[in-house]
């Protein structure tokens, strides 16, 4: 069909509220934000309706100098060490679902449930688990691991709080990566898998020299995913610590959330800033990930 | 297909007769072991769940001084009642919160499926001046930084008037590149032939869109639909944000939790409420099943 002036304003038509809504919130926030983290604009212009003031870099200067900031971004990376462990776990679990056995549809769907959770109901159920008196300590007790009464309150705890909430990441997350990983799965013909396991292969030599090289293209996408995702992490941690205590779980996010929200001296300027250099972390990480799978997969 | 059956012959053959006894143990045994780490990950995957229903269910009147951390006996309610079912919904005016959570997640929804529809329709089918651009461009909003949009756009909600309401929750959301993506694939799968048809037959695009298009591509409708009502129902973060100088305006996710944060809380009640307000999301989700665990194909590729 040749375009012809009237679909053409047809098409525009059609595509307006959409086009708007991504302008409006979308676009225009991701320019205006970036120009703000130049700028000035704290409690006291923004309540006397006057402009952001362009002051250059001297918001980056404040950030660097800023104890707080650097605690962020090193819980933040601190953070991303999910990523591996749930690639991992989400790939074995795909693998093993990865069977048409009795009963698997209905496994596979239970996994599924915690990703469909709201994180405000997740809070609400780790944190009993997480109490001192919780699910967790019992069960430890019973294991033996603790004695009776030695069980930390997890995220009442500077050394385990973040690794606590980690671990509800990683809850919520292993359902979501399984069914991404099982349909790759599905695209790995079965002659390869059988093919090695006549040749004497074990299921663990099966695991690492046939399905991770074949999947990688999937777990380059999972993994960048997750990266992305733990590096903005900042609902976890709102609803389960709030960045406490003494701020062993408070991340990057955490700080752009706190200077643009809490408080009198909430200031969009420096939240700007501090927003745009997580930005360029997860940029750069991106890059990171794309370098890594890209070239062990030219290696293989 | 083919290749299959001669192996099989190999594999036996390769194997002589009498280890064959010992190859069958040793399946029941990969079977056995399976399904023991299967059910090990399905108690880890629900566990909270099951023991949130125990404490909801739990009759704290019974015994005196019940705590939901008496264990094991908090993980089996020996009097089982609905009553902290009837006491939350009463007490912390839980229907006000539903009608909340229903109202911005039905807005969502309709918003959502409106708007993907409409801009997917041109896309698939129509070429225009500057088509490939607008839909390289909202491809790429999935890979902009957008961590701090959330800032700006409270200002601009502000400036609209419409921080504050079910509405300024919503329309940032319904304009999503999965949406349209989603949208558009399924409108491309639709034969050329039907739209010529009706186009000779002098029907308007929007005739077209709506009696012909989406009629065909109900099953893409149902699981950006479905998508949207998980999505908003479940939303925290932004909710919380819009509507924290309007609390009688916030949906369950967020209610939930500031019922919660309030001082001596009755868990009993909370455990309750939690369940209200996962029930809907979990028979979607089990009637909806496959919409979820077809990984989204089609859609991610």
């Amino acid at each position: 069909m040749k375009p012809s002036a009237n679909t053409t304003l047809l098409a525009y038509t059609f595509l307006a509220p959409a086009l708007i809504l991504l302008t409006v919130f979308t676009f225009y926030p991701m320019l205006y934000g970036a120009y703000l983290g130049f700028t000035e604009y704290g409690g006291m212009r923004f309540a006397q309706g006057l402009a952001p003031k362009f002051i250059g870099l001297d918001n980056f200067r404040t950030l660097a100098g800023d104890d707080l900031f650097w605690t962020g971004i090193k819980n933040s990376l601190r953070y991303l060490l999910v990523v591996p462990v749930l690639q991992l776990a989400s790939l074995a679990v795909a693998v093993l679902v990865n069977k048409q056995i009795p009963g698997i549809a209905f496994f596979r769907g239970a996994y599924y449930i915690p990703v469909v959770t709201s994180i405000s109901l997740a809070a609400v159920m780790w944190e009993w688990v997480y109490n001192k008196d919780g699910t967790l300590n019992w069960l430890l007790e019973r294991l033996h691991i603790i004695g009776a009464g030695q069980g930390p309150s997890w995220l009442g705890n500077e050394a385990t709080a973040l690794y606590a909430v980690m671990f509800v990441t990683f809850w919520r997350g292993f359902g979501y990566y399984m069914v991404l990983y099982l349909a790759g799965l599905q695209s790995i013909p079965a002659e390869l898998e059988e093919a090695a396991t006549l040749d004497g292969a074990t299921p663990w030599q099966l695991f690492w020299k046939i399905t991770v090289p074949m999947m990688r293209p999937t777990i380059l996408l999972c993994s960048l995913l997750s990266t992305i995702a733990a590096l903005r992490s900042l609902e976890e941690i709102v609803v389960l610590t709030n960045g406490g205590p003494l701020n062993s779980t408070y991340t990057s996010l955490m700080y752009v959330y706190n200077k643009a929200f809490q408080g009198f001296n909430f200031d969009y300027g420096m939240a700007s800033a501090a927003g745009l250099v997580v930005a360029a972390f997860g940029l750069i990480l991106s890059f990171l990930n794309f370098r890594f799978f890209r070239d062990n997969g030219a290696q293989s | 297909m083919n290749s299959s059956s001669p192996q099989v012959v190999r594999r036996n053959s390769k194997n002589p007769q009498p280890s064959y006894p010992s190859r069958l143990i040793q399946k029941r045994l990969n079977g056995v072991g399976r399904y023991t780490l299967l059910i090990l990950i399905l108690i880890f995957a629900t566990f909270p769940f099951f023991w949130t229903l125990a404490i909801a269910l739990t009759d704290k009147g019974a015994g005196g001084g019940t705590s939901i951390y008496d264990f094991p006996a908090s993980l089996f309610p020996k009097h089982i009642t609905f009553n902290n079912f009837v006491e939350v919904y009463q007490s912390f005016s839980l229907g006000k919160y539903i009608l909340n959570s229903v109202s911005i997640t039905l807005l969502s929804i309709v918003g959502t499926l409106l708007v993907s529809v409409l801009a997917a329709y041109p896309l698939a089918r129509f070429k225009f001046p500057g088509d490939k651009w607008i839909f390289g461009t909202i491809v790429a909003t999935l890979v902009l930084p957008s961590e701090t949009n959330f800032i700006v756009n409270t200002l601009t909600l502000q400036k609209l008037h419409l921080l504050g309401t079910h509405l300024g929750v919503v329309l940032p959301t319904l304009a999503t590149a999965f949406g349209i993506f989603l949208m558009r694939q399924a409108f491309l799968s639709v034969p050329q032939a039907l739209l010529e048809a009706a186009r000779l037959d002098g029907a308007s695009e929007m005739r077209i869109l709506f009696g012909i298009m989406l009629p065909l591509t109900l099953p893409s409708l149902a699981a950006l639909g479905i998508f949207t009502l998980v999505t908003s129902w479940n939303a925290y973060f932004w909710p919380m944000l819009v509507l924290s100088s309007t609390p009688d305006l916030a949906p369950l996710s967020v209610a939930v939790l500031k019922l919660k944060g309030q001082f001596n809380y009755d868990p009993f009640n909370i455990a309750a409420g939690s369940l209200i307000m996962m029930l809907p999301i979990l028979l979607i989700f089990m009637f909806a099943q496959r919409f979820f665990m077809r990984g989204l194909d089609g859609a991610v590729k």
